[in-house]
């Protein structure tokens, strides 16, 4: 879209010819160029599959075509699939209940842990933000094999500990099933997103005047009143927006799912993105997946738009 | 009235002083429980495994040895790893970089047609996901035949962190006053010359934290590489550490390499990470660093 624009301008500009104008020109044009580099790059790795992804999701790809015949079009065949057919309609229930319920539990306790920091003395709230920046600081992929071990059936601490605590956990397989499985990932994906949002509302406290909170209990505020009534109006702004950042982030979970399927593999426990990668990679059901993809980006979109016009604010 | 207020005020400095204290000691469980998952990586990195597979855990890596990394260096498979992960990074890093610092110039230094459409379409890709692409992304590469190379998976890593960094060179460019720029004009530099002598050296930190962040990014991508590289001499870091999950299927984990190995990959990632940690988490704009 960008690069359509850059293109009737300097069409436009060098309309006009007169000398004085060569000078402008070249400035003019300056701009053009220097994101011409980043523009054919998007359009290379981004704007090609997108388009192609599109087209794919109207056409239908069967045995056919692997020997080499086009795609028959189907229009929106596909789009109807989603919420028509029973197996793929689960997994868009699931992705989504699993988003809502990380989203919200990773919020919750990210607010919580940064009214805490708030609470405690310096040295404390140190000690706190080290630890939340180590976990933060972790690759996915090594926090899952931490993760996995810790759960691991057999010989993993949280069976042990749980078993000396009195329950009977051991040798409980957790990612059996695929509870199990979302339990563990939404452990995993909590453990990591929260000190995200921790700092993110810790920056926003420090906003809140002390001498504005000293007021209120000094006029017979309780400590949830002044919760309600000064400081989630104040930290509302960061509120929203890290929410809504959780729930784009956890709408798309891939390597979380797909590294504790590794393990044991449960049936039915696909998400959208592990289930994108088994139609596209596995089965080569291109139009399937693509249709999918698509879903899943409109309703990143759908969702980005509130953070998207915040940033833009920002910019002028 | 002083009188009454007195023992009001002495009882809620008290409460203050009880709660303080209750909050500081959930505070230091809950640092716990979030710093020991890297703990443990460590610790069980040290220890050999008869000692891993023991029925009762040991919480500190007494009698601990480099054994497990000594293990996994040998092995010849990290060491390919490694070379693959930089030579990925390194061409993402730097090409990315390149191209972001470019357009950030344009969009904070000049007024043109198209800019505000340019700056929406970069927010809005930014948060495109992986998962909604990869399928495509994957047909078009076996198509031109990039598959399971390095340029390949570069081209995809550059398109997937050059909208951020356009935007975080962006805020450095515009915070670096364009007078300076015309003064030195003024004195006879060249624009060019302005540019490099004053604006450049200006501009190093945000090229180094948007470098960082492009490195973090690159280094810890599995989505793409995963559908990309499929073929095992071709593994970059975050995938060789994923089979080791995967050999356990058919046999008894190494518990203590597969620490190791996690801890050799973790490592640069959390100093890098520290280092610029502040600079992500001012502003919200940051919020892109997961992944």
């Amino acid at each position: 879209m960008a690069s359509a624009h850059s293109d009737v301008t300097t069409i436009h500009v060098g309309g006009a010819a007169a000398p004085p104008v060569a000078r402008r020109r070249k400035v003019r044009l300056a701009p053009y160029l220097l994101i011409l580099p980043a523009i054919i790059m998007l359009l290379l790795a981004m704007g090609y599959p997108l388009g192609w992804q599109i087209w794919a999701s109207f056409m239908k790809f069967g045995l056919k075509q692997q020997f080499g015949a086009p795609p028959d079009f189907v229009g929106l065949a596909n789009y109807v699939t989603i919420f028509t057919d029973s197996t793929v309609w689960g997994v868009v229930g699931r992705s989504l209940l699993f988003c809502i319920v990380n989203a919200v539990l990773t919020v919750v306790i990210g607010v919580a842990l940064a009214l805490l920091m708030n609470a405690v003395n310096k040295a404390i709230r140190l000690i706190l933000q080290i630890a939340l920046l180590l976990a933060w600081a972790m690759p996915v992929v090594a926090a899952m094999t931490v993760w996995i071990w810790l759960f691991d059936w057999r010989r993993g601490v949280i069976n042990y500990v749980l078993t000396s605590m009195g329950f009977n956990f051991s040798n409980y397989v957790w990612l059996g099933t695929a509870m199990g499985l979302y339990f563990v990932a939404t452990v995993v994906v909590v453990w990591m997103s929260v000190p995200f949002v921790a700092f993110s509302i810790y920056a926003g406290l420090t906003q809140v005047s002390e001498e504005v909170m000293e007021a209120a209990s000094l006029d017979g505020a309780t400590s949830f009143k002044r919760f309600t009534s000064i400081i989630v109006p104040m930290i509302r702004p960061v509120l929203m927006i890290v929410a809504l950042l959780q729930i784009i982030w956890d709408l798309r979970v891939f390597t979380q799912i797909r590294m504790l399927q590794d393990s044991q593999m449960p049936l039915d426990s696909d998400l959208l993105g592990t289930y994108i990668y088994r139609l596209g990679v596995s089965s080569g059901d291109f139009s399937m997946a693509s249709a999918l993809s698509i879903f899943v980006l409109i309703l990143t979109i759908v969702f980005s738009i509130a953070y998207v016009l915040q940033l833009v604010k920002e910019d002028s | 009235m002083t009188t009454t207020a007195q023992p009001v005020a002495r009882k809620t400095r008290h409460r203050v002083k009880v709660s303080r204290i209750v909050f500081g000691v959930i505070a230091i469980i809950l640092a716990l429980i979030w710093v020991f998952p890297v703990y443990w990586m460590l610790s069980s990195s040290l220890l050999p495994n008869v000692i891993l597979t023991s029925s009762t855990p040991r919480f500190f890596p007494w009698g601990g040895s480099l054994d497990n990394y000594k293990a996994v260096m040998q092995g010849g498979t990290f060491l390919k790893a490694l070379w693959m992960s930089l030579q990925v990074t390194l061409l993402s890093v730097v090409v990315a970089i390149l191209f972001a610092f470019l357009a950030a110039l344009a969009i904070s230094r000049f007024k043109f047609r198209g800019r505000k459409g340019f700056v929406l379409a970069i927010l809005f890709i930014q948060m495109l996901p992986a998962e909604g692409l990869f399928i495509a992304q994957y047909k078009m590469m076996s198509s031109v035949h990039l598959l399971n190379t390095v340029i390949g998976v570069s081209i995809l890593y550059i398109a997937a962190v050059v909208p951020f960094t356009i935007w975080m060179l962006r805020g450095f460019v515009a915070g670096i006053p364009a007078e300076l720029e015309e003064s030195a004009q003024v004195d006879g530099c060249t624009p060019a010359g302005a540019f490099f002598r004053i604006t450049f050296p200006l501009l190093a930190p945000g090229l180094v934290a948007s470098g960082v962040y492009a490195f973090l990014q690159a280094w810890n991508e599995f989505t793409i590489a995963l559908v990309i590289l499929q073929r095992e001499d071709m593994r970059t870091l975050p995938l060789w550490l994923r089979t080791f999950i995967t050999a356990s299927q058919a046999r008894e984990t190494d518990w203590g390499a597969v620490m190791a190995a996690s801890t050799l990959v973790a490592i640069p990632v959390i100093i890098f990470f520290l280092l610029v940690q502040g600079r992500l988490t001012s502003g919200l704009v940051a919020g892109a660093v997961k992944g």
